[in-house]
């Protein structure tokens, strides 16, 4: 006679094949029917030639990369003054000293309104708005201008995120940190932020994610980035492949930081 | 009579309609330790944290070495440098490795130079049994290693006094005794210490006199052997006897 223990083995392993077994098939049916679909669809023809043309997947790719590397050095600079600035509006807004008020009331306006006003119309108002003052020494280069309206906009998203991390550190740390002989802003600087930072890291990133690919609003400017070097091509062509070729690029970095955000959340 | 290190005069606390204290009257002379006894609620850890200059009192004063700690021109920073606190929670912080928490207060608030402050730390953490765990971080430690590490955190900055809440309250019952023995240690050793404990026999052995609160008072003190033994008001008695029938 077969011991218990065994029985359970085999119902196990047959249990995890049937598993995988059903994974398999459903894969299979889910993806090709959604494939079939597309492919029998009576425009399939017109949007292959159009949309996944390898000559001119081949023709505008350097352009487009050459582009897409104005998108990943303007996303750098903007991304450092994002964690800089988000922290400053962050630190401003829990701040008790009463000599601050003004502050902290404008960080409040700060956060609510940037956060309220959709990025491509800042990238707007800001573009083109601030040449328009013409105020000598101010930039009038669009990159910078637009770089500037989205660091606006993500250091609003980013000080929230921030605010968040420090609210749920409990409060027992900071009056472990006191009851050491610490002041409040030793307290804030050593014990509280680095644990509300390590915490928000994740949200963070998705942050990062999402002005990676917002980058490409500032193309409303003429700014010659990669969405917008896909644009020319495919009005030019008559061809919109070069447009599936950026798509591609801004993958090639948000899906990498996908994959380092989902990492971090597991731990 | 010498000052006592830590006096409490007529000190009340309310929060909001809620009065905790309600005028307490406590001495901790040096080398001696208090313990402070009575059900949650009783207004023991307010005491402390009030001590501790962690809350504001709304009346009476509080002193250290017979110096006034709670007027309001006194800086609490300054005062909490020459206390020394334990919490129930322990309160460690998780970032950072056993040595890291344990030097933190004399690096940053008191100046003490990093190497010598690491040095000292290390000193403290083996003499209570720590030795070899400095570069752990708390998460990794046992309930009672935690709280002992907690106990070498206080003590980093040499403290004229220390405060203890119910230090051994979250830890589980075979984790108790590790503790208690440091804190009779530093006993023996001369430490002035306030302490709220739940641990009767704990309070026998240690202190030098017990307070029982009771709604925000000190309604009964004395030596430990007579308050908990041969208790003269009610409100003890009754306390004293729901902690045996609950064991």
């Amino acid at each position: 006679m077969e011991s218990r223990r065994a029985i359970r083995a085999t119902a196990r392993r047959r249990r995890s094949q049937r598993g995988a077994a059903i994974a398999a098939l459903s894969t299979v049916v889910v993806i090709g029917g959604l494939a079939a679909i597309v492919v029998t669809s009576p425009g399939w023809e017109n949007v292959k030639a159009t949309f996944f043309s390898w000559p001119d997947f081949e023709r505008a790719f350097p352009d487009v990369l050459a582009g897409f590397w104005l998108d990943v050095r303007m996303f750098c600079v903007i991304e450092v003054v994002v964690l800089i600035v988000g922290l400053v509006i962050a630190l401003t807004r829990i701040a008790r000293a009463a000599a601050l008020f003004p502050l902290r009331m404008l960080a409040v306006v700060y956060t609510d309104v940037l956060r309220g006003v959709p990025t491509i119309l800042l990238v707007f108002l800001v573009g083109f708005g601030v040449p328009a003052l013409e105020l000598s020494g101010l930039p009038a280069n669009p990159v910078i201008l637009g770089g500037a309206a989205l660091a606006l906009s993500y250091s609003a998203y980013v000080a929230e995120v921030y605010r968040a991390g420090i609210d749920s550190v409990h409060p027992s740390q900071r009056t472990a940190a006191l009851a050491l002989g610490l002041t409040e802003s030793q307290a804030l600087r050593h014990v509280v932020l680095p644990q509300a930072v390590r915490r928000v890291a994740p949200p963070l990133l998705n942050d990062f994610i999402s002005l990676q690919k917002d980058v490409a609003l500032v193309s409303v400017l003429g700014v010659i980035e990669a969405f917008r070097v896909a644009q020319i091509d495919a009005s030019s062509n008559f061809n919109y492949t070069p447009l599936l070729a950026a798509a591609l690029l801004y993958l090639c970095v948000t899906v990498p930081l996908a994959r380092v955000v989902d990492r971090m959340q597991r731990r | 009579m010498t000052t006592p290190v830590l006096e409490a005069r007529g000190v009340t606390k309310a929060y909001g309609e809620a009065e905790v204290l309600r005028g307490i009257d406590i001495a901790v002379p040096e080398h001696q330790a208090v313990a402070l006894i009575g059900a949650s609620g009783s207004g023991k850890s307010t005491l402390l944290r009030c001590v501790d200059l962690l809350e504001e009192i709304d009346d009476g004063d509080v002193f250290l070495d017979g110096e006034v700690i709670t007027d309001p021109s006194v800086d609490p920073t300054a005062i909490r440098r020459r206390l020394g606190m334990v919490f129930q929670a322990f309160n460690l912080f998780p970032h950072m490795s056993v040595l890291d928490n344990v030097v933190l207060g004399p690096v940053r608030a008191q100046g003490v130079p990093r190497a010598q402050a690491r040095e000292r730390g290390r000193e403290l953490l083996e003499r209570f049994g720590l030795g070899g765990r400095e570069d752990e971080h708390p998460d990794r430690l046992s309930g009672g290693q935690q709280q002992r590490v907690a106990i070498v955190r206080a003590l980093a900055t040499e403290p004229r006094a220390l405060l203890l809440d119910e230090v051994t309250s979250a830890l589980d019952p075979e984790l108790v005794g590790e503790v208690l023995d440091v804190i009779r240690e530093l006993k023996a050793a001369g430490m002035t210490m306030l302490i709220a404990t739940h641990e009767m026999g704990f309070a026998r052995d240690v202190a030098d006199e017990v307070c029982f609160l009771h709604e925000g008072r000190v309604l009964e003190r004395g030596a430990p052997e007579r308050v908990l033994s041969v208790p003269e008001r009610p409100e003890t008695q009754r306390f004293l006897r729901r902690l045996l029938e609950a064991r």
